[in-house]
This record gives C-alpha cells, structure tokens and sequence, in this order.
C-alpha cells in the first residue's frame, strides 16, 4: 500500500492506552483514510472499542484512563489525545454512534437538535433546517417527518438508531464513530444502517467496530483486525478478506477462533 | 427414594411455617394501624370543626382551636423546604456526577449516611448552639425550619442520588459524545430526567419533618401560642415582610403533646382532633409522592 496516494484524515501514532494498571492498547499506528470506513474487527476484549472510544476522548470520562503516544487529525495536525486539547473540543468535530440505541427521552425534533442546542443555537430556523437535513441524512426524514415532536423511544429499534446517526450528523462532524451501530438491530434494520454508512462516506470519514466480518467486509474500504490490544494486520478490506498476510487474521476470519 | 420423599416433606412443612409466621407478623402491623386509626378517629373526629381550625388554644377545651399550631406548621415546612430543597438537591448533583470517587468524596459519604442516623433530638441540639445562641435567631420560626432541615437534609441528599443513578449511563454519554458540557448534561438531561425521584425524596422528608417534635421543643418552641406571626404581605412598601422568620411559634405535634400532658378529658379529645389533622396532612403529601412518581415514570421512558 502506497502511504502517499492517500489523503489522511488521521493517524494514530505508537498509541498506548491504559485502564488503571491494564495496558488496553498497545503501540498502534494506524492511518484513517478520508471519507473511507475503516472497519475494526477482532475477538470480545482485543481492544477495539477502546481504541474507537480514544479518538473521542469518551475515556476522559472515567477516572484512571491513560492516554499516551498520539491520534493525529488532519488537516490541522492536532493530537487529539494530548492533554492540552479540550475532550469537548474533539467531541464536537468527532461525534459516536453507540452499540444501543440511546435516543435521548425527549421528541424527535429535540434529540436531532440537541448538538446544535450545545453549541448555543437556538434561533429556530437554523435548527429546523439542519434537523431536516441531518433526518434526511441518516434516511429517516419520510418516516417521521410528520411526528417530529412526538417521542424519541417510541421509535422502532431501526428508527431509534438512525435516529441517534442523525444526532450525530447535526452538528457537521468531521469524523463519525460507529461502536457496533447494529448488534440490538434485527437484519431488516441492519441492512438499512449499513445503506447509510455506505452513503455517508461521501460526505464524512467513518470507523466503524463490528463484530460481524460479513457487514466489515460489506461497508468497509479499509479493514483493521486486532487482537490483544494490537492491531495485527491492517490493510485495504479486499485484501484482508481474500488474501490475509498474517496466519492469525486468516484464523480469525475464517472463523477457526475468535 | 422413600428418603428422598421424607427429606422433601419435611422441608415443605417448614417452608409451610415460615409464611403462616410471616403471614401473622404482617397482620401485627396492620390491626395495630387500624386499631390506632379507629381510636384515634373515634375519639377525636366529632371534635373537628371549621372552629377548630379558626381559634387560638385557649383554657377551655372546647373553645381551643389549633389555628397557631396549622400554621406554624405550614411556616415551618416552608422554611425547611425553602432550605433543604436547594441544598440537598445540590449536594447529591455533586456526589453522584462531579465529585471524584477519592478519600474525601468517601468521607463526606460516610459522613451523610452517619447524619440520617443522628436522633433527631441531637439536631435540636446543635440548632439551639448554631441558631439561637451563636447566630441570634431567637426561638423563632427561622430557627426551627433550619433544624428541621438539617435533619431531613441527609434524606434529600440520598433521594437525590438514588434518583440520579436511575440516569442510565448511555445517556451521559449519549449527551458528551457531541460535546456537551457536565452543566448541559445535567441540566438538559440529569436533573429533568431525575426529577420525579427528587420530589417524591423532598417530599417524604418534608412529611417526616412535620411530624417531629423534639428538635423543635429543644430549640424553644412555645407550647402555648395565642397569637400568629407577623403577616408575609404588607399594604406598604415592599409589600412582602419577612418579621414572621423571627417570630416564636408552636407546632401540631407540640399542640397534641400540650393537650395530652393535661388531666382534662376535653383537651385530650382535642389532642385526637389535631391527631386526625396531622395524620392527614402527612398522607396527603405521601399520596402526593406516589402520584408524582407514578406521573413521571409514565413519562420517562428509556
């Protein structure tokens, strides 16, 4: 893989991390490629949704979380990591989808909203034109656009959680996270989720965990598979999946463990 | 086989026991109540008038009202509430989503849970040394609704962090995942959300403080008032008086122990009168705790 024909949009750098005493990730280096999914996969417990949590600080969150080396973003070259740099600062620029949907109790309009209301915005024609367009975004607009103000948990499971990529979208993120976006979601609304990633990717860069290699090798451009808190093998997700380098990988995606 | 038979027998019969006793046991506790209630009711219920209500205490038992005592009650409770509320409510806030888990958030843990342990009495205590002697409040209705609110603080503080744990976690990070502030959490999502386990634990403690009678003896309650405090509205200037915070004052429960302590039968029928109120107002604000939690729980849904 040719390191210079890509345009980065971030890039971890001998990235560590630690749960108190627990050394989660170890030495990553890792490119994130612009406006690509980058799939990470790997067994329960190998590090990958830790990794996915590092790039919006929601470590920062916990007490006894160590951070060190860095996670570079481009095209302003700020360590995302580094202490000096705000956690509200990366999250407005880095929003998450997480693995169940958690719509917040308040309408539908509210929730899609609620990024902006964060920032202060609050005239509403602002936020009537960007809740449209982040509905229309995550392909949820015709469902709900007449029942805007009615519950957000009233929603299907499938609605809830385009509903919560559509939170995500509102405020113009330059990077969205997936944390398995689809494990609570039966196949109809999993095959809708992944629709969408596919789609969004023209617009903004994503990372998506899963634990379904069918759905990595579906969305992803770029696949990472970990193990142990490291990255074992990263490469174009064609290659992971038909031709792997390293014997773990093929062990893994073969399904003989994991 | 035939063991294992005798074996299960056996221990049926003393499963069998065990809930005719706890059966019994329940049934303790509920024809006490009602026996209490009934006695109560008959002895005190044809004394309830809109007199009652209306006239000071007085010598004779059948001219004496509890007009002084409903509304130092009523004065009290605001005080405590008005006291208790933002400082309990605060207090959890910060234990539960801002204080980090360390040795001194510990102590100030082991510290509360100590507090809702403390005989009421001990609070009256520490009221009469802070508030009457140290800060010159005199006996006052001031002095009384603090100490009552020290006392029901430690309740506040522990329904408002239950409440708030109620908060699942993917909330919060749902809510600091595009950004947010600790404050934007709390306020849009936190404290909304928790709300109606707030006011259901406000609400339970303020019923427990009306009902206490030893920290305000201790503080100086009078038990023979025949006067109210100073009206809150005035016709002049600025129109709201705040002298009722530094009048004396008595209580319900102070009335009925006053009435009860005395060798006539009518003060005692009088001391079951007021018995009924008390009783009644008590379970008007734990029905209106119930219904508050209920109305919330319907419209909080995760």
């Amino acid at each position: 893989m040719t390191r210079s024909a890509i345009e980065l949009k971030a890039e971890a750098k001998n990235l560590n991390f630690y749960y108190g005493p627990v050394h989660a990730l170890k030495n990553i280096n890792m490119p994130i490629e612009r406006r690509k999914v980058t799939a990470l996969i790997g067994p329960s417990g190998c590090g990958k949704t830790t990794f996915l949590r590092c790039f919006n600080r929601m470590h920062d969150l916990y007490p006894h979380n160590r951070y060190e080396g860095e996670i570079i973003l481009y095209p302003d070259k700020i360590n995302i990591i580094s202490p000096e740099i705000d956690p509200i600062e990366i999250r407005m620029q880095i929003s998450m989808v997480f693995q169940k949907p958690n719509p917040f109790p308040k309408s539908i309009y509210e929730n899609v909203a609620y990024g902006l209301r964060v920032r202060g915005i609050s005239r509403k024609g602002i936020l009537d034109e960007a809740v449209e367009k982040s509905l229309r975004g995550a392909a949820l607009w015709e469902e709900v656009k007449g029942r805007l103000n009615s519950l957000a948990v009233d929603l299907s499971g499938g609605q809830q959680q385009r509903l919560c990529i559509a939170r995500a979208l509102a405020t113009g993120p330059r990077i969205l996270l997936f944390d398995e976006p689809t494990s609570a979601l039966d196949p109809t609304a999993t095959s809708k989720i992944e629709e969408l990633i596919i789609e969004l990717k023209n617009e903004v860069t994503i990372i998506i965990v899963t634990h379904n290699m069918q759905q990595a090798a579906r969305v992803s451009d770029y696949t990472a598979f970990m193990y142990l808190g490291e990255i074992i093998e990263f490469d174009k997700t064609d290659k992971i999946f038909t031709a792997p380098s390293n014997r773990l990988t093929e062990e893994y995606i073969t399904g003989r463990f994991g | 086989m035939e063991d294992i038979k005798k074996r299960i027998k056996n221990i049926k019969l003393w499963n069998g026991i065990f809930s005719i006793v706890s059966l019994l046991s329940t049934f303790v506790g509920l024809v006490l109540l009602f026996a209490l209630m009934t006695d109560l009711f008959m002895d005190g219920a044809p004394r309830i008038s809109y007199k009652f209500f209306t006239s000071f205490p007085s010598r004779f038992p059948e001219e004496a009202g509890i007009l002084s005592a409903w509304v130092g009650t009523l004065l009290l409770i605001l005080v405590t509430a008005f006291a208790a509320i933002p400082l309990g409510v605060a207090a959890g806030i910060y234990l539960e989503e801002y204080a980090g888990k360390n040795w001194f958030t510990d102590i100030i843990e082991i510290n509360i849970a100590n507090l809702a342990g403390v005989p009421s009495i001990i609070y009256g205590l520490l009221a009469l040394g802070i508030f009457v002697y140290f800060f010159k409040f005199g006996e006052s209705v001031l002095t009384g609704g603090l100490a009552l609110a020290l006392l029901i603080l430690p309740m506040v503080i522990m329904a408002t962090r239950e409440a708030i744990r109620a908060v699942p976690n993917s909330i919060r990070e749902a809510s600091y995942a595009v950004g947010a502030t600790k404050w934007q959490t709390v306020k849009w999502h936190i404290i909304p959300y928790s709300t109606g386990g707030i006011l259901t634990g406000i609400i339970i403690g303020l019923s427990r403080a009306i009902g206490e009678t030893a920290p305000i003896i201790t503080v100086g309650a009078l038990t023979f008032i025949a006067f109210l405090p100073a009206s809150p509205v005035s016709t002049e200037f600025p129109f709201i008086s705040f002298k009722w915070l530094l009048d004396p004052f008595t209580v319900m429960p102070i009335q009925i122990f006053n009435w009860v302590s005395r060798p006539q039968q009518g003060f005692h029928v009088n001391a079951a009168a007021a018995g009924i109120v008390l009783l009644v107002m008590t379970l008007f604000m734990n029905a209106a705790a119930i219904y508050i939690r209920y109305r919330f729980r319907k419209k909080i849904k995760w």
